[in-house]
């Protein structure tokens, strides 16, 4: 028989009922349609971690000082204080492959400049800090060794911290006040948006470690070093070359737990992404389930539909009609309800990952391959459930089929 | 000439749980071409499986039943289907019409299976001119729900007539339809039949069997009587007494 005849012969039973043609599909349409919204949303969660883990730096590895717990509670690696100006001076000399490294140390600090006032994050760091984050200063410059030595009350200020305190103003040259000390701005940053927990990275005031150890937290050692290989190929050697040296400095026997944390950038990022990544799958799962409850309701209508046409069916056979000629017919129907049910649903799966963007601000992306999977997927789906009750018709008795009532 | 239904010790059992029902036994029934015949005979004699098989909808449990030839036991299902699609139509009691489909496609419904398959033009030239042979090309886009239940028996004929049967079955045929309707059906039979093509009919209404040319009546899964009719009559010249006595009765005060 005839593609042509047989689709029009589909089009027409399905025409035939029409709501419940659209009840049916209606199982597949919400399946992949859940299916592509779900996935873009996972990607696009996935792309922006990405995104701000690239702005992290280039080449970067992150030393982190151990962790305190006390009492069984866990203040988090960073915590303890284990690393000291000594541990920075040593890895910055005797370390080879490395093009940067800068402490940091991290406060809260209430902020005044004029009668504008702010409570912000400071964060004391080295010279090389903005190089390493791959952080431009936009306007004035950049804090010199010379500040760093002398801990100098001079600072770079983030743009949204600039813009709260001195509006349109040029920040170059003035005055912050911060716990009542007085440091001059010597440079803005760059604008670099929100990081991956989602707080502003440009609201922050960066001074040399020196001075905010010194002047502002009063404490002796860095939460954390960040430290620049050469290259890509080198950072897994630095990694090792830092872990060897922290241990030797910091008396750990062999078989004792470390009092740091050595992460690539490599690593943080594969941590970050891969809670995405299996978001993203958990998304495509609960969704796929929809879809195949979708192709449940298409097997049942199916069969509904034999019974219904038990009359019809044995008339074809009657004339002439095969057994695959049937199972072809049914087979086709079915497959068609999938597949008109699978395109609506990426239409409106595509809708619904942007209105997603559009109403909640967050990042979706349709790929090109959920759609192609989604709709294949449903195609397969019809073939699938199809096929019992395509085969339950070609496999009617022609007598009986004529004689049912 | 080679006869189109040969039928030798051709034997029918259903097996309905533990009971053995013998529908048919042991019958021998040759028809030649260009044969007019009514198989006849009360409910449970046996003529509706005897009917079934000559259509090819069944196999002999035991006998052998050649069709134009070929030997109906050996085949399997795909064969037999294409054995009906070629060389057989069916016209059926209740019309088996396709619903909300217009005459001309349920015309055209046994083209869709023929094998090889034939250019769609031709689909729609052949079936117009079925349609024509029973009086109804006028009529090719309307669907049964439109039509009288006559104009739907022709229908169906014509769907039965649009491969070139070598046999056109008939079951019942005139079984929902009122007397001189019925006379109508029988003159399209008798006119398909005066062009020499076959036709076998299952019926249980003496006066319908009049139109065919030969009867077999069946008892008890057995042939009993196999005689030609005698006393036959012609649809046409019947169609013209009923109007006769129509007018008869009209005239009367």
């Amino acid at each position: 028989m005839m593609i042509f005849a047989i689709l029009k012969i589909a089009l027409r039973a399905l025409r035939r009922n029409a709501l419940r043609t659209i009840l049916t599909m209606l199982g597949i349409i919400i399946g992949v349609g859940a299916v592509i919204a779900m996935v873009s949303i996972g990607n696009g969660a996935k792309a922006q971690v990405e995104a701000q883990i690239a702005s992290l730096g280039r080449n970067v590895i992150l030393v982190l000082s151990g962790n305190v717990s006390r009492g069984g509670f866990s203040f988090g690696f960073g915590s303890a204080g284990t690393l000291t100006q000594g541990d920075y001076d040593a890895i910055r000399r005797e370390i080879g492959g490395v093009a940067g490294a800068s402490p940091e140390v991290r406060s809260s600090a209430q902020l005044a400049a004029g009668n504008q006032n702010i409570n912000t994050q400071v964060m004391g760091v080295g010279v090389d800090y903005v190089e390493i984050r791959s952080w431009p200063v936009v306007n004035g410059d950049n804090f010199t060794e010379q500040d760093v030595r002398t801990a100098n009350k001079v600072a770079l200020i983030g743009s949204t911290t600039s813009q709260t305190l001195f509006g349109d103003i040029d920040p170059v040259g003035q005055i912050v006040r911060v716990r009542n000390v007085p440091f001059t701005i010597v440079g803005l940053l760059a604008s670099q948006g929100m990081n991956m927990m989602g707080s502003d990275q440009d609201d922050i005031l960066l001074v040399p470690y020196t001075s905010a150890m010194k002047r502002l937290s009063g404490g002796t050692s860095f939460r954390s070093l960040n430290v620049q290989a050469e290259n890509a190929k080198r950072i897994s050697e630095v990694q090792e070359q830092i872990s060897n040296l922290l241990r030797q400095r910091h008396r750990i026997v062999e078989g004792r737990d470390d009092d740091f944390l050595v992460r690539t950038q490599q690593e943080i990022s594969e941590m970050a992404t891969s809670t995405s990544v299996i978001m993203t799958w958990l998304l495509g799962v609960i969704a796929s389930v929809s879809l195949l409850v979708g192709g449940i309701g298409i097997m049942n209508i199916m069969l509904v539909s034999v019974t219904e046409r038990t009359r019809e069916i044995g008339i074809r056979m009657a004339v002439g009609a095969r057994g695959d000629d049937i199972m072809m017919q049914f087979l086709i129907e079915a497959v068609l309800l999938s597949i008109v049910g699978g395109l609506i649903g990426i239409a409106i799966g595509v809708g619904s990952s942007r209105l997603v963007s559009m109403q909640m601000g967050w990042v979706t992306l349709v790929s090109p391959e959920s759609i192609i999977g989604a709709f294949l997927f449903s195609a397969v789906i019809g073939v699938f459930f199809g096929f019992y009750p395509a085969r339950k018709a070609a496999q009617l008795d022609p007598i009986e089929a004529l004689r049912y009532e | 000439m080679a006869a189109i239904v040969h039928l030798e010790k051709f034997s029918r059992t259903y097996v309905t749980g533990e009971v053995e029902v013998h529908a048919v036994r042991e019958v021998d029934l040759e028809i030649q071409p260009g044969e007019f015949v009514a198989i006849m005979g009360a409910s449970g004699s046996g003529k509706s499986t005897l009917m079934n098989t000559i259509g090819c909808l069944d196999r002999p449990t035991s006998g052998t039943y050649r069709l134009d030839g070929v030997n109906v036991g050996d085949l399997g299902r795909d064969e037999l289907a294409d054995l009906r699609n070629e060389k057989l139509g069916f016209v059926f009691q209740g019309f088996n019409l396709l619903s909300r489909t217009s005459a001309l496609e349920n015309v055209e419904l046994p083209m869709l299976y023929s094998r090889p398959r034939l250019p769609g033009q031709e689909h729609y030239e052949r079936a117009m001119q079925a349609l024509k042979l029973v009086g109804l090309e006028g009529r090719a886009d309307h669907a049964p729900n439109q039509l009288s239940g006559g104009q739907q028996q022709r229908v169906a004929i014509a769907r039965a007539l649009v491969n070139n049967p070598r046999l056109l079955l008939a079951d019942e045929p005139t079984g929902n339809l009122d007397t001189r309707t019925s006379i109508e059906i029988m003159g399209v039979f008798q006119t398909l039949n005066a062009q020499g093509i076959t036709v076998v009919m299952v019926t249980h209404e003496l006066d319908i069997a009049r139109y065919t040319k030969r009867t077999v009546v069946m008892r008890d899964g057995k042939i009993v009587t196999d005689q030609p009719v005698t006393d036959r009559l012609m649809a046409e010249a019947e169609l013209q007494r009923i109007d006769r006595e129509h007018q008869a009765i009209r005239l009367q005060p």
